[in-house]
């Protein structure tokens, strides 16, 4: 977004923020601040996955009458549930937002059951009723739409048809992401296929780089990724003149010609709906997920070297999706190994449970899960 | 110069001379890491104040700097036990990892046990594995000539590629999704803490202890433990008297891998519930700085191991409360550990301190008796 | 995996073993004149680290990347220093003050890094060699960077050095024997401070081609312990200056043998592939050392001798 758009659209987000605060401010205006507490797993500044939930922050912490506090580069160990203990006891924290998915199982679920008048929004956890504490909502959001959409433009663009997906490892989120974005590409041009590589972890820069590199010379033109910070990649495309598709958060300041759009969280949505569930003392919502119709998920800027033709697919796409007629994951389809995995006339819809336990690569990928 | 005006001053003053360098770094440590901090334009003295309060003002500070410094009291040790005989090991991530690994694993094929005998199993199994490892470090060194602090860092590094491999591959639980991890562990296998309401520090930190007490009475106190010392201090005069060198190396690396693989079973199971890639959190490289800040004595272990873990410990605050990033307590750390072992250079001048003392003190107690 | 192409894969994996193993041919040849001196620095990494953070800070504040690569080394040489005169104190182990190092350098890096992740500085450039050919993956193989052949001049430069001048007579002779030394004139002391110095020199550089060409970008997962292998790698190579160039394209295609694999279609156990180099390093360890009997070419004041 460009800085005009992104200080208009600030001021209307504190506009309505403060807005709906309203009927029920001057009951808490007495009260003290509304304490909420985030905790990530990397650095805010990743170009990627902490990056976008900080940026949302950002957002949250401007609305009136809320308190933020931050703590960074937190670990998925005893580390994590003290951070969070310490929010609450130390500054009075009544919300927190984990937002890694390892801090589910059992770190969140051991410090709500310590703490039940606190509430809990985790990123990406399957929360279950009954087996899991009320006081826990998870909320995600079906970044596969966007992907999908990656998929459109970058098999419009495609000159090669072959496309590389770096991959950190093949847990189901990923793998969505990766089938996705094929089936979009793929929606354009049935020969087009994808190449992944996994590296192995959510951040390893050199490997990245080097799987970069490795999928240019193997005659891939267009890049896009699934890992904690797409810097690496976006920025390794755009040095050797290929293509790239954003993921996580824009990067298009990274690749001025090359990038072509991205898939990005928009995490301000959830985040917005538990800070006003509590400040209005409405229960929590223990499941929250959507995708672009929702206002989760959102699609970068089309970038320069976007043809018309590409932008007007994709465009329709999305309409579709807002219009809630779309179904990305729809029988039959095969995996690269031959089986079908989903059968004739199936149409799984995005909260359908079985995409959440995806543990296969469609047909079109080239790799192995 | 006077004499000491009794034995006992003299006496004390022996006792307090070594720890004269670590006082002194402690000192030089903080006052660098205030400097630092002022030519950022931060403020020195609050962040000095916060380290403390993090770490022990209060209850809540004193529950993590312990739940902390349990798993590095431990780990410590896998540097501290091979160095009385003379090896530099830091290779106890490795070790802990794959302990953790075994510990995990278990229950799957070992069934029909109450849980009291299938945790002690576990245990046994984590300091199986991590004492084979750290054993294969030491065998290497004596058996092959393998220099053991560059073979401990390969293994470690090797150690941890295995258990990423079997981790999200053979040992995989299908239904961990998005985290690979094995399969959880059973409730009734978790180590809980050792108070709900008073303490909340869960019992590997007993262990920690518990372990490092019996190490110091192996290290200092037993036969064993002075064959090691002499192995570590002359080989050729540890062969000379006929001692079994080679064994002596492998068993005290062995002892060195068991408790690095036993903090990898207490964090499987106290923490984390499954073995997954979030057991790989740099246990063993802050064990390394715990066991050089003790300077190997296992009871110093516990001390230090305190001091680190409030160090870390107080990191959430700092970023809180400062907005200082997560990297100040690394900073503090690697400050803790140079200034240690550059005021260590200090021992060999202590030494001849404590010798005049002596003297001094041997002369104040003749005096005494004299007039007594 | 039907398109297997050796040609292709061959040449992928040169390029990788040049790309990913140049940090490795910088950081090995300063260590390898460090530990010719007889002392051992293992707090190459947190060098590293620490030459990466300032070589990307300052070329995006300078707007030159060869400023950045002058800083870089700049700090590689005043952490080197304080490894040197700190372990010349007497009882001081330079294996534990290395881990101390490595600490200290990585907090500091990552301390004062934060304001740069997001920034973009400028990349170091390459030389493109492949210009004859017409394929294009032949021609990007063949970009390599100008720091690879700065690298090269200097294993050559050095082998001769050690040779053949006086100072690496002085220094070898530091490092083996230095009571020698002392009887001749010279001052170990000082000749170790210097050469840990230049050591650490080398290893910034090192860093700085990590931020500043390949990955070409600062963040704090950067180094994945190619520091502690370039220690490795020093003893692999037996302290020869040009076997440190052979081992340093060994240990790049070890750690590019992974992807290279993968985008082939050969995707098991990429773990087991990433811990190549290592493997590497100890099997050739294990076949060349024997109990007993010191390594053949190390130095005599090395204290991995016992």
């Amino acid at each position: 977004m460009s800085d005009i758009n992104r200080r208009t659209f600030l001021k209307l987000a504190g506009l309505i923020g403060a807005s709906a605060a309203l009927p029920f401010s001057i009951a808490r205006a007495a009260d003290k601040p509304l304490v909420v507490g985030f905790v990530y797993v990397g650095p805010r500044d990743d170009f990627g996955y902490s990056q976008a939930h900080a940026q949302a922050a950002r957002i949250i912490r401007s609305l009136p009458n809320v308190r933020v506090i931050e703590e960074e580069n937190v670990p998925e160990t005893t580390a994590v549930q003290q951070a969070m203990e310490a929010m609450i006891r130390q500054d009075g924290a009544e919300l927190i937002f984990a937002t890694s998915f390892g801090y589910f199982d059992p770190h969140v679920i051991r410090v709500a059951q310590r703490f039940p008048k606190v509430r809990f929004a985790h990123c990406g956890g399957l929360w279950e009723a009954g087996k899991h504490p009320d006081n826990i909502g998870s909320f995600f959001g079906y970044i596969d739409e966007g992907q999908y959409l990656n998929g459109v433009v970058a098999g419009h663009m495609t000159k090669s048809k072959r496309l590389g997906f770096i991959a950190a490892k093949p847990v189901a989120q990923v793998l969505r992401n990766i089938n996705a974005f094929t089936l979009g590409a793929r929606s354009v041009d049935p020969e087009i296929t994808t190449s992944v590589i996994f590296t192995g972890d959510w951040s390893l820069p050199v490997r990245e780089a080097e799987a970069a590199n490795g999928l240019i010379d193997r005659g891939c033109d267009v890049l896009t990724c699934h890992v904690d910070g797409p810097k690496v990649v976006v920025e390794t495309a755009e040095r050797r003149g290929v293509m790239s598709c954003g993921y996580h958060a824009s990067q298009a300041a990274l690749a001025p010609k090359g990038y072509l759009t991205g898939a990005e969280w928009n995490w301000e949505t959830a985040y917005r709906s538990h800070v006003e569930a509590a400040q209005q003392g409405r229960p929590l919502d223990n499941f929250l997920r959507g995708g672009l119709a929702q206002g989760f998920v959102k699609t970068s800027d089309y970038g320069p070297a976007v043809s018309a033709a590409a932008r007007e697919h994709a465009e329709q796409v999305k309409a579709a999706m807002l219009a809630g007629e779309f179904t990305l994951f729809k029988g039959p389809l095969k995996d690269n190994k031959g089986n079908l995995v989903i059968a004739e006339g199936q149409l799984l819809g995005q909260t359908d449970v079985a995409l959440e336990q995806m543990n296969y690569l469609i047909e079109g990928v080239r790799g192995d899960v | 110069m006077s004499d000491f005006p009794t034995p006992l001053a003299g006496r004390l003053a022996k006792l307090a001379l070594p720890g004269l360098p670590t006082v002194l770094s402690i000192i030089s440590s903080f006052v660098l890491f205030m400097v630092f901090l002022s030519l950022q334009g931060k403020p020195a003295l609050e962040a000095c104040l916060l380290v403390f309060e993090g770490a022990f003002g209060s209850s809540f500070a004193w529950e993590s700097t312990l739940q902390r410094a349990a798993p590095l009291m431990l780990t410590a040790l896998c540097v501290a036990l091979p160095a009385r005989a003379g090896l530099i090991i830091i290779g106890g991530e490795g070790a802990l990892v794959l302990g953790g690994l075994a510990a995990a694993t278990l229950p799957l094929w070992l069934h029909g046990l109450p849980p009291l005998l299938m945790l002690i199993a576990m245990g046994m199994s984590a300091m199986l594995v991590g004492g084979l490892w750290i054993g294969l470090n030491g065998w290497l060194r004596q058996k092959r000539g393998l220099n053991e602090t560059i073979g401990s860092l390969l293994l470690s590094y090797i150690a941890i590629a295995l258990f990423n491999h079997l981790v999200e591959g053979p040992l995989r639980d299908p239904s961990s999704l998005n985290k690979p991890a094995t399969a959880a562990l059973d409730t009734s296998l978790m180590i809980g803490v050792i108070s709900e309401d008073a303490f909340r520090v869960h019992w590997g930190l007993v262990a920690g202890v518990l372990v490092c007490l019996m190490a110091y009475v192996l290290v200092r106190h037993s036969v064993k433990g002075f064959a090691l010392g002499v192995v570590g201090g002359n080989v050729r005069t540890a062969r000379m008297l006929g001692l079994p060198v080679d064994r002596l190396v492998i068993l005290t690396c062995v002892l060195g891998g068991a408790a690095a693989g036993l903090a990898g079973m207490y964090e499987v199971s106290a923490v984390q519930g499954s073995a997954n890639a979030s057991l790989i959190a740099g246990y063993g490289i802050s064990g390394i700085l715990v066991s050089f800040a003790a300077r190997h004595n296992p009871l110093a272990i516990i001390i230090c191991a305190v001091l680190v873990g409030g160090i870390e410990a107080s990191g959430s605050l700092l970023q809180r409360r400062l907005d200082l990033p997560d990297a100040t307590t690394l900073i503090l750390q690697g400050l803790l550990f140079t200034n240690l072992l550059a005021w260590e250079a200090m021992s060999g001048r202590i030494t001849r301190w404590r010798m005049a003392l002596d003297q001094r003190t041997a002369r104040s107690g003749k005096t005494e008796v004299q007039y007594g | 995996m039907a398109d297997f192409d050796l040609l292709t894969f061959m040449l992928a994996l040169l390029a990788g073993a040049i790309r990913v193993g140049t940090p490795f041919l910088f950081v090995s040849l300063g260590e390898c004149l460090t530990e010719k001196g007889g002392r051992i620095n293992l707090g190459l990494e947190g060098i590293l680290v620490a030459g990466a953070m300032t070589g990307y800070a300052v070329a995006y504040l300078s707007g030159s990347p060869w400023n950045g690569v002058l800083a870089a080394g700049g700090v590689g040489l005043l952490l080197g220093l304080l490894h040197g005169i700190v372990c010349s104190l007497p009882r001081v182990n330079d294996i534990a003050f290395g881990i101390a190092l490595m600490l200290l350098g990585t907090g500091l890096a990552f301390f004062l890094g934060k304001a740069f992740i997001q920034p973009q500085a400028p990349m170091l450039p390459s030389v493109s060699l492949g210009g004859w050919s017409d394929d294009a993956r032949v021609r990007s193989a063949l970009d390599i960077n100008v720091l690879f052949f700065v690298g090269l001049a200097l294993a050559f430069l050095l082998h001769w050095g050690l040779r053949s001048t006086r100072w690496g007579l002085v220094l070898r002779l530091v490092g083996d024997h230095s009571e020698s030394a002392q009887a001749l004139g010279y001052r170990p002391l000082q000749v170790r401070v210097l050469a840990t110095a230049v050591g650490g020199f080398l290893a910034g550089v090192g860093g700085a081609y990590l931020s500043l060409y390949y990955p070409g970008s600062w963040n704090e997962g950067l180094s994945s312990g190619q520091g502690l292998m370039a220690v490795a790698l020093v003893i692999f190579a037996r302290w020869q200056p040009l076997n440190c160039l052979w081992a340093s394209l060994l240990f790049g295609a070890a750690g590019a043998v992974g992807p290279a694999l993968q985008s082939v279609g050969i995707s098991a156990g990429y773990y087991l592939f990433s811990a190549a180099p290592y493997v590497l390093t100890l099997a050739v360890m294990l076949i060349t050392c024997r109990p007993n009997r010191s390594l053949t070419g190390a130095p005599g004041e090395l204290s991995l001798n016992r």
